[in-house]
């Protein structure tokens, strides 16, 4: 072992000499229990691949390794008219391929996003329409004032328009069979500091430096590779056996093997999801209960009683280990309206539920189907066990249904009819705002509109709805603030959902390697340092 | 007469080759025991195990994680420690095994009445029917029996809606590693009625006009018990590890009945984590239980074939 | 012959048909694809709209007739979820399956008929004994326990041997390769033990059952009656003999073989088809657990044509008798 690393000492001193200075190539590989399903950033509105794609493609804006919006591919912006914003575009910026950037290619892009077979469409479509002023220039307007719009522009990836329309890519990757050869979806071309060399769908995934990015970054890896692992076991297993230099998710049980492991180490921080509890409070009947000809989610007893029935520490400590924070909001603290005063849980009182239960008339309790993804959340699954197992001490019998997220999701969301009395879900905010869930979970359902979609078991009060639209157009950030408040307030003490707790950033790293974990659970390689 | 016969029958038992071998045989004898006490204990599970682990208002989830009685931390009410529900590690292990035993029995049985019926029809029809049934036989034994579970699993899966499919999983399960099994126990039932149905005793009772039916339940179904039997044994042990696999790929029986695969499968989540309890005990069980019916088809096997001996 | 081959083509056709009319009905009930192929944002009409493109709302027997149509010319369609054609999917992974496959036969092979003669030939042995008691372990230990425990050990525990993937491959243009690298090879060992052990203690259990039964045979008394010597009839008799049944079941359980890779690679996160086809039933994404289906079942009818042709050139007797 010795003589070899004598032997490459020696390769590398000859090739150090024979070649002008030499930039000590830095590997880095990493593991996620997911797959990059395609390397066009307007195929799916995903997570992991949007978080991905985000260091081969730029918005407009970026965020920073704290979340906040910074500028991107525009320098600087300003709004002109409540609806209109005027964005300066940074000047020699370069694709991949050497073209430059210009308006051109931001026009290009929305069109591609909002277009046919994108996925990005509803982020797209809180655009108007795109101006072009001159070649760094945009004007961008907005259908209703936008108080958040580059929340959206940060996930709005911008593509070479000469590039997409020379590869026959100018419609976006879609599931449809016609366009399965759609060149952006195994070949890329962005402005990111990060360029594909491979990409090998579910197998492995290669990138290397850009070296005419624009930016600077602290990073100093050349090469990068991904591997997709789906079992939690083999990930952390790769990870310990020195294979690779970071691995995620991992399970929070693994968390004392990581630490006392040599070499690696656990990497924790609060993830801006929250998981809650939602009650089917729309139905006159539950679809999935003992009791017949009414609701018992209707009486605000119930959703009290099973408020107080749940021991939001215990899941803490002994399903999350430690390490998920109660909340008694539905959302985190890094979300923009997050209000402190009201984040403590409902108290955990057993008596108590029992006495509303029996108050509402339900004195034996009764009992009701529980839905549960087995594969989407942290430990979501062990979760709804033992949210099951509290309810039985108060005399509730729910009988657990957990399915993996595809079929889990086909039941319960729109698509599904909504068939589901009571739930289990997770939900981060894209656009890191307290709107988001107001319009998404809080507001009455109403598909004319596409409002409320989210809200799965239909909470339903016109004075939430009135507060929804309000925030959504109030500029002013201390007024929109109270109003979020109020929202909240009203929430609280309906019980219209059931918060849970922020789950964790759970990663697993190799030691000597830097990096930085946004709260999004994306993985910004500019910030990637291997000592 | 009847209690005479029967006497005599025991006698029989007692005097046999098989049953000296067995005595003669401490593996056999030991792994006999084993089986016996797996399968009285976890059909008896309801009044032995310390808990149920089903009722969910007895567990309480504060009790999670706990090691094995006999370490630090150890709670003597939980012999094995508890998993990360806070159940009682035996007591799962009880109930566990009850429903792997449960499927493979039932799918044994299944296998066997579908195996030896086919069998005895193909062997004395013969003819047309005979090379169909073949043929069939031939085409299912090249996929292996795994893909086979998977595949009707995969298709009840999409037939029932979930909640229905949770509740007949187990008979689904049943179903699909039954059907997949009767291969082997149609041919050697067809082998040997092809023998019988030749000898003398059988045309003679042709010609003096008994019914096929009685023939085949009289005079060769008998003949054939002894072979059956050992295939018999040495497919329930594969049926409870296809059991277990297919649970432990997430297809089998619901978490909420956990079999022993199922159970597996969860532990496994904990073995980097240090609690190797949660996945180690049901392993165990699951290894004791099918090398001891493995043991006791391998000698029943050699106790059959007299050639080995 | 010619009859005898047609007759057999004909019944592999059917074969066919009946696995990709199974493959095809039981993936159109699995699950929505739409669900998986979109994000939660999307809203009904887009995925209705979907929907209608895909042919999902066509008739059955329409959906089948282009499923089985295109089938026959290699064409899968487009995985839902990784958009690309399946056929190319397959094409990558393919070789990942077959090496491991191929390597684990090997081992199996290598390993399983010298102990099974050594266990017949030494049948009261100590180690003989031993040796079969391993053996029922090796089949009473499921394959997912035996490939978490390898990687346990010689991963986690004494950091040895690589826990997943197949190291680094060299791309041949039509092949990819782990054989030309030394990671790549390190990467295979795990894996292929645990899909090999249960066919080594089959073919060693064969081995020895086979050679009990051929010692016991006229001809092999009769050679040690002219005074041979024990290893010339052990070997060039016995053995011989038993090696016909050895190689038929072999080559049949290459197939199960790539079948039961599905278990090692899902634990091995080896990039092979079996791990395609868990993801792919995770994703519901039909095109492609399908393809994966039809595909299996056609390495099985191959197999099984070879086999039947071997054996029909072999022994004279299958020639008067293949008419009832």
């Amino acid at each position: 072992m010795k003589l070899r690393h004598g032997i490459l000492a020696a390769t590398a001193a000859a090739a150090i000499a024979l070649s002008a200075p030499v930039v000590k190539a830095e590997t880095f590989k990493f593991a996620f229990q997911g797959n990059l399903s395609s390397l066009d950033p307007h195929s799916l509105n995903e997570t992991f691949l949007l978080g991905s794609l985000n260091n081969v493609y730029e918005g407009l804006v970026l965020y920073d390794d704290n979340l906040k919006v910074v500028p991107g591919l525009a320098e600087s912006w300003e709004t002109i008219e409540p609806t209109k914003w005027k964005f300066n575009l940074r000047k020699g910026v370069k694709f991949h391929n050497g073209n430059d950037f210009t308006a051109a290619d931001v026009k290009f892009t929305w069109e591609r996003a909002i277009g046919e077979g994108s996925d990005q469409i509803a982020r797209a479509s809180k655009i108007k329409n795109v101006e072009i002023v001159d070649d760094h220039t945009v004007i961008i307007e907005t259908p209703a004032p936008n108080p958040i719009l580059t929340s959206d522009l940060v996930n709005i990836l911008i593509m070479d328009k000469e590039w997409s329309e020379a590869n026959n890519t100018a419609n976006a990757t879609s599931a449809s069979a016609d366009n399965s050869g759609n060149f952006a979806n195994l070949n890329s071309n962005g402005t990111g500091p990060f360029k594909v060399d491979e990409h090998k769908a579910d197998v492995k995934t290669t990138f290397s430096k850009f070296d005419g990015y624009w930016g600077s970054m602290k990073s100093n890896v050349t090469k990068i590779e991904f591997t997709p692992i789906k079992e939690a076991a083999t990930r952390v297993a790769a990870l310990i056996s020195g294979e690779l230099d970071l691995v995620y998710p991992v399970p929070v049980q693994d968390w004392k093997r990581l630490e006392e492991a040599k070499g690696v180490k656990p990497l924790a921080g609060p993830e801006a999801r929250t998981i809650f509890l939602g009650m089917d409070q729309g139905r006159d009947e539950l679809l999935y209960s003992n009791i017949k000809g009414k609701n018992p989610f209707k009486d605000i007893r119930v959703r009290q009683a099973f408020a107080h029935a749940l021991n939001l520490d215990a899941i803490k400590k002994k399903v999350m280990r430690g390490a998920a924070t109660p909340s008694g909001l539905m959302i985190a603290p890094q979300i923009n309206g997050h209000i402190p005063e009201l984040n403590t849980p409902y108290e955990y009182d057993p008596a108590k539920s029992k006495e509303l239960l029996a108050a509402a008339g339900y004195p034996d309790g009764f009992e009701v189907t529980m839905d549960c993804p087995n594969n989407r959340y942290v430990n979501d699954e062990k979760i709804c066990q033992a949210v099951v197992s509290m309810l039985a001490k108060v005399g509730v019998k729910v009988d657990l249904l957990a399915q993996p997220k595809s079929k889990y999701f086909g039941k319960v969301l729109a698509t599904g009819g909504y068939d589901t009395s009571f739930y289990l879900l997770g939900w981060t905010p894209g656009t890191m705002d307290a709107e988001n869930v107001f319009s998404s979970l809080l507001t009455c359902q109403n598909k004319e509109e596409k409002k409320g979609l989210f809200n799965l078991g239909n909470y339903c009060n016109p004075k939430i709805d009135e507060l929804t639209a309000k925030i959504g157009s109030e500029t002013d950030q201390a007024k929109r603030n109270a109003l979020i408040k109020e929202g909240f307030t009203i929430l609280k003490e309906e019980v219209g959902y059931l918060p849970l707790h922020q789950q964790p950033l759970s990663w697993g790293v190799r030691e000597g390697v830097e990096l930085n974990q946004r709260a999004d659970n994306a993985l910004d390689f500019r910030y990637v340092v291997i000592n | 007469m009847e209690k005479a016969v029967e006497t005599t029958r025991l006698e029989r038992f007692l005097d046999s080759d098989i049953w000296h071998s067995f005595k003669s045989n401490p593996v056999a004898i030991v792994s006999l025991i084993v089986t016996l006490i797996m399968v009285l204990s976890s059909a008896f599970a309801p009044l032995l195990a310390p808990q149920d682990p089903f009722d969910l208002a007895n567990i309480d989830i504060m009790d999670s994680s706990l090691p094995p009685s006999w370490m630090a931390e150890g709670d003597p009410r939980f012999l094995f420690g508890t998993d990360d529900q806070g159940r009682d590690i035996l007591s799962t292990i009880m109930y566990g095994a009850q429903i792997s035993l449960i499927v493979g029995f039932a799918s044994v049985v299944f296998s066997m009445v579908v195996g030896i019926s086919l069998g005895l029809i193909s062997g004395y029809a013969g003819g047309r029917v005979d090379a169909f049934i073949m043929r069939v036989a031939d085409i299912q034994l090249s996929f292996p029996a795994i893909l086979i579970a998977l595949l009707i699993d995969g298709v009840a899966r999409g037939i029932f809606e979930a909640h229905l499919h949770e509740q007949i999983s187990i008979y689904v399960l049943i179903f699909a590693i039954g059907i997949s099994g009767w291969v082997q126990y149609a041919r050697t039932v067809r082998g040997s009625t092809l023998v019988e149905k030749n000898k003398e005793y059988v045309q003679a009772a042709r010609v003096i006009g008994i019914r096929p039916i009685t023939i085949l339940h009289r005079h060769i179904l008998p003949n054939v018990m002894g072979p059956v039997m050992v295939i018999a044994t040495i497919h329930l042990a594969i049926a409870v590890i296809t059991e277990a696999t297919l649970s432990f790929l997430g297809v089998g029986v619901p978490p909420t009945t956990p079999s022993l695969g199922t159970l597996i499968r969860i532990g496994n989540e904990y073995l980097f984590s240090g609690e190797w309890w949660i996945t180690i005990f049901p392993g165990a069980a699951l290894l004791i239980l099918v090398l001891a019916v493995n043991l006791l088809g391998d000698w029943l096997r050699d106790a059959m074939n007299p050639k080995l001996r | 012959m010619v009859s005898f081959l047609f007759k057999r083509l004909i019944q592999s056709f059917i074969v066919m048909f009946t696995v990709a009319l199974i493959a095809f009905s039981m993936f159109r009930f699995v699950g929505d694809p739409i669900n998986n192929m979109v994000g939660q944002d999307t809203t009904q009409e887009q995925r209705e709209e979907l929907r209608e493109q895909l042919g999902l709302n066509d008739p059955f027997v329409v959906q089948f007739l282009r499923f089985a149509g295109n089938a026959v010319v290699g064409d899968f369609g487009i995985s839902y979820k990784f958009k690309v054609p399946v056929s190319e999917m397959i094409a990558e992974r393919m070789p990942a399956t077959l090496e491991l496959a191929f390597v684990s036969a090997v081992l199996a092979l290598v390993v399983g008929i010298p102990l099974g003669v050594y266990t017949a030939l030494r049948r009261n042995g100590v180690i003989s004994k031993m040796v079969m008691t391993m053996s029922l372990f090796g089949v009473s230990l499921p394959t997912f326990l035996i490939g978490i425990l390898l990687i346990l050990f010689f991963g986690v525990v004494l950091r040895w041997l690589p826990t997943f993937g197949r190291g680094d491959v060299v791309d041949l243009g039509f092949w990819t390769t782990g054989f030309l690298t030394k990671s790549g090879i390190l990467s295979l060992i795990l894996p292929s033990i645990t899909l090999a052990l249960f066919q080594m203690t089959l073919i060693m259990r064969l081995v020895r059952a086979e050679m009990l039964e051929v010692l016991r045979t006229d001809f092999v008394k009769f050679a040690k009656a002219r005074g041979l010597p024990d290893r010339s009839v052990h070997f060039k008799h016995a053995l011989k003999n038993t090696l016909v049944p050895v190689i038929t079941i072999t080559g049949l359980q290459l197939g199960s073989l790539i079948a039961f890779a599905i278990i090692t690679e899902s634990v091995f996160q080896w990039p092979g088809m079996g791990l395609m086809f868990i993801q792919a039933i995770a994703d519901v994404d039909i095109p492609i657990m399908a393809a994966y289906l039809v595909l299996i079942a056609f390495f099985f009818v191959v197999i099984n044509m070879i086999v039947d042709i071997l054996y029909y050139a072999v022994d004279p007797r299958l020639r008067t008798s293949d008419g009832s």
